[in-house]
């Protein structure tokens, strides 16, 4: 046996999986590979065993497990506290998603949708004022998703400096004590707010959450200050990531981003394939709790299992010419929000805001295009969710 | 046609109506529910894709006999 390819690796081109994970491609559906910390874990890479897996109940999301592997430094940190939803098993997590269901469905979401464009619109007024030129991500990707969540929560987004900026560092700081502070900090964040709100109510699904579910014991005080943070980190900085890479794959793809910008009604299409294409979650994380029989190998108890979502999107067996973006293809059943009990909670929300932010930006900017070369565009490191760090953009 | 829907195991996520809106749609709880006069599936070949499309295998599709 060949010796186990590190995992994760960083993206050379920010909407391609790792050069370095050719040898996962060709050795589909799972590979052995090593983790920053020396130990093995699997990685499953075809998309049928994907879809299967991640529907299997001796899979574990419990963090807390023990064996529950760590693909960067920051999962030993998270190992110390209950995670809700997304590390947690059934019945717990059915539990908590429950709670959240409705304020996620599709109707609610089309309900938010002047919202979401009202906060757009709002944001280019101020990009069109001020450049061109602009720096995308703190002018545009981040402050939509980001002020959309504090709407819907009914966090004061005035705050948004500091939770963002814990929210990176749990997301990207490679040292553990790091992330439990920021972690710490957010929770006392959240545990001022909603004593606030206890106080004084607002109208957002936070203080649906305080007056239905913790006044009437339903929540513990703790697990709701923990779900609304990961509510709130959840969902700005993915989304966040999809805008500025997304915007950054467009531009470097000129008769694709031409169709779009003269066919919006290509945009939810464009959307689904752009998910499928960038796979900005590259790894979702799991531990076996029972002995698996998979493609041939078999997954012993206690092994940790990574879903690489990059390669699982473009297998050619679910797949025509996996590695073009073509907006004319089906992408549905991509995994990019995962699948299984805990696939995105708000994947609706999160396509929503790509539509609007995608096709009001475009219309807005028509001459849109990037301020340096794009060998010069800086993306995050592969330990965590992929995107843009920077995009200088002009019109 | 004949569509089943376990409620219990949905995860509202929405997949079958964005897969099949002609013939699902979700409740106000957020829950997969099928479309007043479409309980047949109303001919829709997306109906089968909305099954696939699932997360947790809620729907279940059956040919009448």
């Amino acid at each position: 046996m060949t010796e186990a390819l590190p995992f994760p690796q960083d993206r050379t081109c920010p909407y391609q999986p790792p050069d370095g994970y050719q040898p996962l491609r060709d050795a589909r559906p799972l590979s052995r590979v090593t983790l920053y910390n020396g130990r093995t874990a699997w990685v499953v890479t075809g998309h049928a065993e994907t879809r299967a897996l991640l529907t299997d109940p001796r899979l574990s999301a419990d963090r807390q497990n023990p064996a529950f592997p760590s693909p960067a430094p920051r999962f030993e940190s998270l190992r110390a506290v209950r995670t809700p939803l997304l590390g947690v098993d059934d019945p717990e997590h059915n539990t908590q998603r429950r709670m959240l269901i409705p304020s996620f469905s599709v109707k609610r979401v089309a309900a938010l949708r002047p919202r979401i464009q009202e906060i757009v619109d709002r944001l280019l007024d101020a990009m069109e004022e001020q450049g061109p030129p602009a720096e995308l991500v703190s002018a545009f990707a981040l402050p939509v998703p980001s002020m959309v969540i504090c709407s819907l929560l009914g966090v004061p987004y005035a705050d948004h400096e500091l939770f963002e900026e814990l929210s990176r560092t749990l997301l990207q700081s490679v040292d553990p004590r790091e992330v439990t502070e920021a972690r710490d900090r957010l929770e006392d964040y959240f545990t001022g707010l909603v004593a606030h709100k206890r106080e004084q109510p607002g109208d957002g699904l936070l203080d649906e959450l305080i007056a239905e579910r913790l006044e009437t014991g339903e929540v513990g005080h703790r697990e709701l200050v923990r779900m609304a943070l990961l509510l709130l980190v959840a969902g700005h900085e993915t989304t966040s990531n999809m805008l500025s890479l997304g915007t950054f794959t467009l531009l470097e793809h000129p008769e694709q981003y031409a169709a779009l910008r003269a066919d919006p009604s290509l945009l939810p299409d464009a959307v689904e394939e752009l998910l499928r294409f960038l796979s900005i979650a590259d790894g979702m994380v799991r531990v076996a709790t029972e002995d698996i029989e998979v493609g041939g190998e078999t997954i012993r108890a206690d092994d940790g299992v990574i879903f690489s979502t990059s390669v699982v999107n473009r297998d050619d067996a679910a797949y025509d010419a996996p590695d073009t973006l073509d907006w004319q293809r089906s992408a549905r059943h991509h995994v990019a929000f995962g699948f299984g009990v805990h696939q995105c909670l708000g994947q609706n929300l999160a396509r929503a805001e790509m539509e609007i932010a995608f096709g009001a930006l475009f219309a807005r900017f028509p001459g849109l295009r990037l301020a340096v070369p794009a060998a010069e565009v800086p993306h995050k490191p592969g330990h965590t969710l992929q995107g843009l760090v920077e995009l200088p953009v002009t019109w | 046609m004949k569509i089943d829907i376990d409620t219990s195991v949905c995860i509202g996520s929405g997949q079958c109506v964005l897969t099949a809106p002609g013939v699902f749609t979700q409740d106000d709880e957020g829950f997969s529910a099928l479309l007043p006069g479409r309980e047949d599936g109303a001919g829709d070949p997306l109906v089968r894709e909305a099954a696939r499309a699932c997360p947790v295998q809620a729907i279940t599709v059956t040919e009448s006999p």
